[in-house]
């Protein structure tokens, strides 16, 4: 009974990762695929199936003038706007989710339930109505077309995620572990940054990371902020579209597209697992 | 040294949490604050300690204004009934974590640490993460951290509620030997509880709290002896202290149609009338000179049987010292002992004691 038991589990655990890893192996496969490589039926093995080629790799990296999209640039400004969006929403964030969580604000039927929901519905909205406004409102401050821009909308779309999973860790993190700092001497911005910040770690990286993922994988602001001037990633892939879609560099730009990703997953998985509250209050 | 409170109330919602609260204690002493769960022991404690800003009333330190000094200026320690710790810090620093605020000499830190570790026996653990002790030793590292402070005030908020059965007999005893010598250090040691055990253990003063309201503040004796009011009696009795109605008829104590018992000489000199009388279980035992009572409840506590009995309107619970099994619905004969009699009047302020008090 055992035995079936472990079987099922791996055969489980083999199907799930067929189903994770499947889409990049053939993302990766495309990538170094020509024309006639992908029109020509269904091939895997390089050198086996095809002949791969660099192609798809190389029209990233050439200029627009040589009929490639030179992603290098757009590539910096995502990380740049991505990192520095979520880091600021995340400082605030926290912030503001750690006001929620201890203390009670109340002005007429408005208590900190609602003001977290007021947070959280900003992404409730369709992205569409927002547009307007941050069109709008950027042209007014001068910011559009501009990574100074784009990081401020970012922002704005990131920090109520940030509030929203850090309101619910500060809530489970106990009430007594701050009122203990501030007994044994710690005033409340040292009790919050010496004893609740170092506890929170897990929940600060799932709100980064969900941050992270938000910024980096938006297409829909970056491309209505932005014109000639500066360019972010998704916008920079995009670009590559054309009458004949061009399957073996859209593969390459995926891949390089999602690599920062799961670079940050690998990093961060094990403080995930690592850093817990158990012993704080049982 | 002496902390004295005046006037305390805090009434956040509907009800008090505290109301017109006022003692005075002295150094050197062990106080135990016992009352129901929800009666303010908390609330009190929080507001000693400062981290709760009480509506109205007044604090003092040695004459100094208390209730202004800012939480963490205020030389006070608290231990919480959770097992509260910092769980990114080993056992050591924990414990060195008030020092290190203070900005100690490292060389002292150290001296104290371990010195505060081996009060609590916890030689050796200096290097264990929290999250690798168990309950027992968790609520040590929290006391450790109380002591290596030396704080003039320690509060300790039911501190063993959390643990237990046999390791809360085990660490009542090391902690009352800790808190004695704490308490000689000159420091006021404030101890919350439900446990009327364990307030009657510790000794020294006890504060009878209510609905956020102080009932009685005396020594654990008078307390026992002399319970002010019925409430009193029940919250400082474990199980509380039986109560029912009756009457002083000639020299007769009438508690049923059927229960007439002889008046004992403490309750002789009582006017005639109706009463509402007290009686600890202890003093129900089984009698077959006693009256017809149907058990309603047997339970069994370690070497001791409780009876829950009713006979007619009278609902007392007994205290056998052995383990018996008892059918529900069975008959006994009990017997009440009218000489560990309370009395108590109308409106459940003490009138006639065993011990010789009265109102």
């Amino acid at each position: 009974m055992r035995l079936v038991y472990v079987t099922l589990k791996y055969l489980a655990v083999c199907l799930w990762s067929m189903f994770v890893i499947a889409p990049f192996l053939w993302a990766l496969s495309t990538s170094f695929k020509d024309f006639n490589s992908v029109t020509g039926g269904a091939t895997y093995i390089p050198w086996v199936d095809f002949e791969p080629s660099l192609e798809g790799w190389r029209v990233l990296l050439r200029s627009p003038a040589q009929g490639g999209v030179n992603i290098v640039e757009p590539y910096f400004n995502s990380i740049f706007v991505t990192c520095s969006a979520s880091l600021i929403s995340i400082i605030l964030g926290t912030l503001a989710a750690y006001a929620l969580s201890r203390f009670t604000f109340k002005a007429g039927f408005v208590k900190n339930n609602d003001i977290t929901f007021f947070f959280i519905s900003q992404r409730i909205m369709p992205p569409i109505v927002l547009s307007i406004p941050f069109f709008i409102m950027l042209g007014k401050l001068g910011l559009l077309d501009s990574l100074m821009g784009l990081i401020v909308v970012y922002i704005v779309l990131l920090m109520p995620i940030a509030v929203w999973i850090m309101v619910d860790f500060f809530n489970k993190v106990p009430k007594e572990i701050d009122e203990t700092a501030l007994i044994d001497g710690c005033n409340p911005y040292q009790a919050f940054y010496k004893v609740v910040l170092p506890n929170s770690i897990p929940g600060l990286i799932v709100a980064g990371l969900f941050c992270m993922i938000f910024g980096w994988t938006d297409f829909f602001f970056a491309f209505i902020l932005t014109f000639t001037e500066v360019q972010l990633l998704p916008v920079a892939i995009v670009a590559l579209n054309s009458s004949i879609t061009p399957w073996w560099s859209l593969s390459a730009a995926a891949l390089v597209c999602v690599a920062p990703l799961i670079v940050v997953a690998f990093i961060v998985e094990r403080y995930l697992s690592k850093g817990n509250l158990s012993g704080a209050l049982k | 040294m002496s902390l004295k409170v005046s006037n305390l109330s805090l009434k956040p919602d509907a009800e008090f949490h505290l109301d017109d609260v006022s003692f005075e204690m002295s150094k050197g002493k062990i106080y135990t604050v016992i009352g129901r769960t929800l009666s303010g022991k908390t609330t009190l404690l929080k507001t000693i300690a400062g981290l709760i800003r009480p509506d109205s009333g007044e604090m003092s330190l040695d004459g100094a204004n208390f209730g202004a000094v800012p939480v963490w200026k205020r030389q006070v320690a608290m231990v919480y009934q959770q097992f509260i710790n910092y769980p990114h810090l080993t056992v050591y620093d924990n414990v060195a974590f008030p020092l290190k605020q203070r900005k100690l000499p490292m060389a002292e830190i150290d001296t104290r640490v371990m010195q505060a570790l081996a009060q609590v026996g916890l030689q050796g653990f200096e290097n264990r993460k929290i999250q690798a002790l168990s309950g027992g030793q968790q609520q040590r590292v929290a006391l450790a951290r109380s002591l290596v402070k030396e704080a003039s005030i320690l509060l300790l908020d039911e501190p063993l509620v959390n643990l237990d059965y046999k390791l809360r007999e085990q660490l009542r005893e090391e902690f009352k030997n800790i808190f004695s010598a704490k308490a000689s250090e000159n420091a006021i040691l404030i101890y919350s509880t439900t446990d009327p055990v364990e307030a009657m253990q510790l000794g020294g003063e006890i504060i009878v709290m209510d609905e956020g309201r102080i009932l009685q503040q005396a020594s654990a004796q008078e307390i026992y002896e002399n319970p002010k009011t019925t409430k009193v009696a029940q919250i400082t009795n474990d199980p509380a202290m039986n109560l029912f109605e009756g009457e002083i008829v000639d020299i007769h104590l009438v508690l049923s149609p059927t229960i007439r018992l002889e008046l004992p000489p403490h309750l002789a000199a009582l006017p005639r009338g109706r009463y509402t009388f007290g009686i600890r279980a202890s003093g129900i035992t089984l009698d077959s000179a006693g009256f017809p009572f149907q058990i309603e409840l047997a339970e069994i506590s370690g070497s001791e049987t409780f009876l829950h009995l009713q006979h007619e309107q009278v609902h007392v619970v007994g205290l056998l010292d052995s383990v018996q099994n008892f059918d529900i619905g069975q008959t006994v004969t009990a017997g009440i002992d009218s000489s560990s009699l309370y009395a108590f009047d109308q409106s459940g302020n003490l009138v006639a004691s065993p011990y010789g008090g009265t109102k």
